[in-house]
């Protein structure tokens, strides 16, 4: 598995940067270091690049977990798992 | 056994693909659960007949995401799958079991199983929700583009299987070609979706709606809140006629069996040991399957995940994890289910810490007692107009087993060097009726769980207190209680020492040994102290005037306290053990809960005693 790369052109937003509810596409995940096993799991998941996530519910203290819908699915991610994934707004 | 008409067959799949419902419709009630050999992930195996009454094995291997294994379960489903798991046969064949309502994710795994090469069926699991959702499978293309044979099955439904079991007793089908290495196994994912799959929303409409109320910051805490209440509630009240009917029954058997027997050590064995011991732990069986009624029917709906969801920042707080929420609910019951539970928690250092304060969650075995010492020394009054003075203490001593186990998960926390990232990631399922049938099966299990141990360790313990307190005989002419003159009694005037700066009289020594046990025998054990029958029935209520006449409010206080900590319960320590397989890690909680048992009553009884 290849890992993947943001473009250095634009730079790109984290999934914490996103509203409630506010449609966006997996750009890439961003591993924090060379073998980074929750970046992995994160793309096993389905964190991949061109996938329609949104967050669909916030923790209630400091916003942490995040609920996540991946594809069909929903994750509770961290906030520190969370900002692996970069994403990009529809426009 | 005959290996030869036998077909061993094991079901792997995504956690939350209905995988275990499968299970049990296909094998009702003909399973096995055990251990893996050398580790504590749950073996589920069982069996059926095919169509042709062939013999069928059939594994439940445990949930996984990818086979690129990240806990010790993900780790035991590659393992037996490869066949390098010690013991374990490579199975015949693979049930892949995927939800049609979450192909995106569920089909990603069952190409990277099919690299394995072994022969494989695929279970288009749920596919009667799929339907309602509007989403339509074409099967027989998706079969072709997957190239192995698709069965739809409804794991909630009666015969809902019958497709699958159809399938397997025809001939074994060739392996499916392996994918080329290097491939883009989500974007094959998309690929064979958008040919043979069509789906108009994306989540179900029921989903987003409830999500949006019980995971609201404020609305969701509020029925999270409620939720718990009636759970106790009901807890302790529909649990009322069942323990007082195991009591009578109990009490029954033990009048019944000694007027049978002439008075003698055969009788005082099984009476006084065997039926009051193992009658005292029974009692507690009501209790904890409602517990778990209610724990496996909101597991099963999907809410308890959103309500690890909801306490997550709480619990990091404290060093756990919102997964700790779990067992440490069912540690209310008792805390050998709450620790058996934590099997679910994948981080091991999450895990442990959760081991290590399960016990402070008030287990039901702290009820009598608490119940006892409150009755007999807390008076009935009202306070503030609406509380009652007895219901408060009580609420109080639950309370500080609560706070107590996030103070000393995170004085863990700081004492840990390990700051490597915890991960939560947990999956919310999408949320489902509870089928009666997995309810059933999953308290009969519990129900089997529980009685093989007080059949067991509890049985075999209850025999040695009961020979610790019956021997050595009383001297002839001895005037005292004939507990005092036994090894049980020795030991217990010999701890004077070392509780008489708590305020514990020697009685109270004494009955701390049985309660090694069970922590509810330290009442019958009082009992006997102070010279009653300790099984008549109603031993509780003779017990209540004398020990309000002979104790100290600073010594029942102390007692209270110790038991909010009760480090003496030797089931506990010993599932301890066997969760962790580590001596260390039992050295740890005893210390620790001794430690702080003794700390609190210590502080209790010196502040009591300079109030009073």
């Amino acid at each position: 598995m290849t890992i993947a790369k943001a473009p250095t052109s634009a730079p790109s937003a984290s999934l914490l940067t996103l509203a409630y509810n506010e449609q966006a596409l997996v750009r890439a995940v961003q591993a924090t270091s060379l073998h980074d096993p929750i970046a992995r799991r994160l793309r096993e998941l389905g964190f991949v690049p061109g996938e329609p996530v949104r967050i669909v519910a916030k923790g209630p203290v400091g916003a942490d977990p995040l609920l996540i819908q991946i594809g069909f699915t929903r994750f509770a991610l961290r906030r520190a798992e969370a900002a692996r994934v970069l994403v990009e707004t529809a426009l | 056994m005959s290996t030869a008409d036998t077909l061993r067959i094991a079901l792997v799949g995504n956690p939350n693909c209905g995988k275990t419902a499968l299970f049990n419709r296909l094998t009702g009630s003909r399973q096995k659960v055990a251990n893996y050999a050398g580790v504590t992930v749950e073996r589920k195996e069982g069996r059926f007949a095919d169509a042709n009454g062939r013999n069928v094995q059939v594994l439940d291997l445990p949930g996984a995401y990818s086979l690129a294994a990240t806990s010790p379960d993900e780790a035991i489903t590659r393992d037996v799958c490869m066949g390098k798991f010690p013991g374990e046969a490579k199975p015949d064949l693979l049930v892949c079991v995927v939800d049609a309502t979450n192909l995106r994710l569920h089909l990603r795994f069952v190409l990277e199983v099919q690299r394995l090469g072994l022969p494989m069926i695929v279970a288009l699991n749920c596919s009667d929700l799929a339907q309602r959702r509007g989403i339509t499978i074409d099967r027989e293309r998706l079969q072709k583009e997957l190239g192995m044979p698709i069965v739809e099955t409804i794991a909630v439904r009666a015969g809902g299987t019958q497709t699958l079991v159809q399938q397997l007793s025809l001939s074994k089908p060739a392996p499916p070609a392996a994918l080329p290495d290097g491939s883009d196994l989500h974007a094959i994912v998309n690929r064979m979706l958008s040919s043979a799959v069509t789906m108009p929303t994306r989540t179900a409409a029921v989903d987003d709606a409830l999500d949006r109320v019980l995971l609201h910051p404020v609305f969701g805490l509020a029925i999270l809140t409620v939720v718990m209440f009636l759970m106790f509630q009901a807890v302790f009240s529909w649990a009322t006629p069942l323990m007082d009917g195991i009591d009578a029954g109990v009490t029954g058997t033990s009048a019944f069996i000694s007027n049978l027997m002439p008075d003698g050590i055969l009788r005082s064995l099984i009476v006084d040991g065997i039926i009051a011991g193992l009658g005292s732990v029974v009692i507690f069986l009501p209790q904890i399957l409602i517990l778990f009624l209610f724990i496996l029917a909101l597991e099963e709906s999907g809410y308890l995940p959103r309500a690890a969801f909801l306490l997550d920042r709480f619990m990091v707080g404290a060093g756990l994890t919102g997964r700790s929420f779990i067992p440490l609910l069912s540690s209310f019951a008792c805390a050998i289910p709450g620790i058996m539970a934590t099997r679910s928690i994948q981080d091991p250092r999450d895990r442990i810490a959760t081991i290590l304060v399960a016990p402070l969650m008030t287990c039901s075995a702290r009820l009598p007692v608490y119940a006892l010492l409150i009755a007999a020394f807390i008076p009935a009054k009202t306070v503030w107009g609406i509380f009652s003075l007895q219901g408060l203490v009580m609420f109080t001593l639950y309370f500080a087993g609560i706070i107590s186990a996030l103070a000393v998960a995170t004085v863990m926390k700081m004492w840990s060097g390990n700051r490597a990232e915890h991960t939560l990631m947990l999956e919310l399922p999408s949320y489902r009726l509870p089928s009666p049938m997995n309810l059933a099966l999953g308290l009969w299990e519990r129900a089997v769980i529980f009685l093989s141990r007080v059949g067991t360790i509890i049985l075999s313990l209850t025999i040695i207190l009961w020979a610790l307190s019956s021997f050595p005989a009383p001297p002839v002419g001895a005037t005292g209680p004939a507990i005092e003159y036994s090894l049980a009694g020795q030991i217990g005037l010999a701890m004077q020492s070392i509780f008489a700066p708590i305020g514990f009289n020697w009685q109270i020594c004494i009955a701390l040994i049985p309660g090694l046990a069970a922590r509810e025998v330290a009442v019958s054990a009082l009992a006997t102290v102070y010279a009653l029958s300790a099984t008549s029935g109603d031993a509780e209520s003779a017990l209540l005037p004398l020990i309000t006449a002979q104790w100290s409010l600073a010594t029942a206080l102390s007692l209270l306290a110790w038991y909010v900590f009760a480090p003496q319960c030797l089931s506990t320590l010993a599932t301890i053990r066997r969760e962790t397989l580590s001596w260390k890690i039992v050295a740890i909680s005893a210390g620790y809960l001794f430690g702080l048992a003794y700390l609190a009553s210590f502080i209790t009884y010196r502040v009591a005693l300079a109030l009073t």
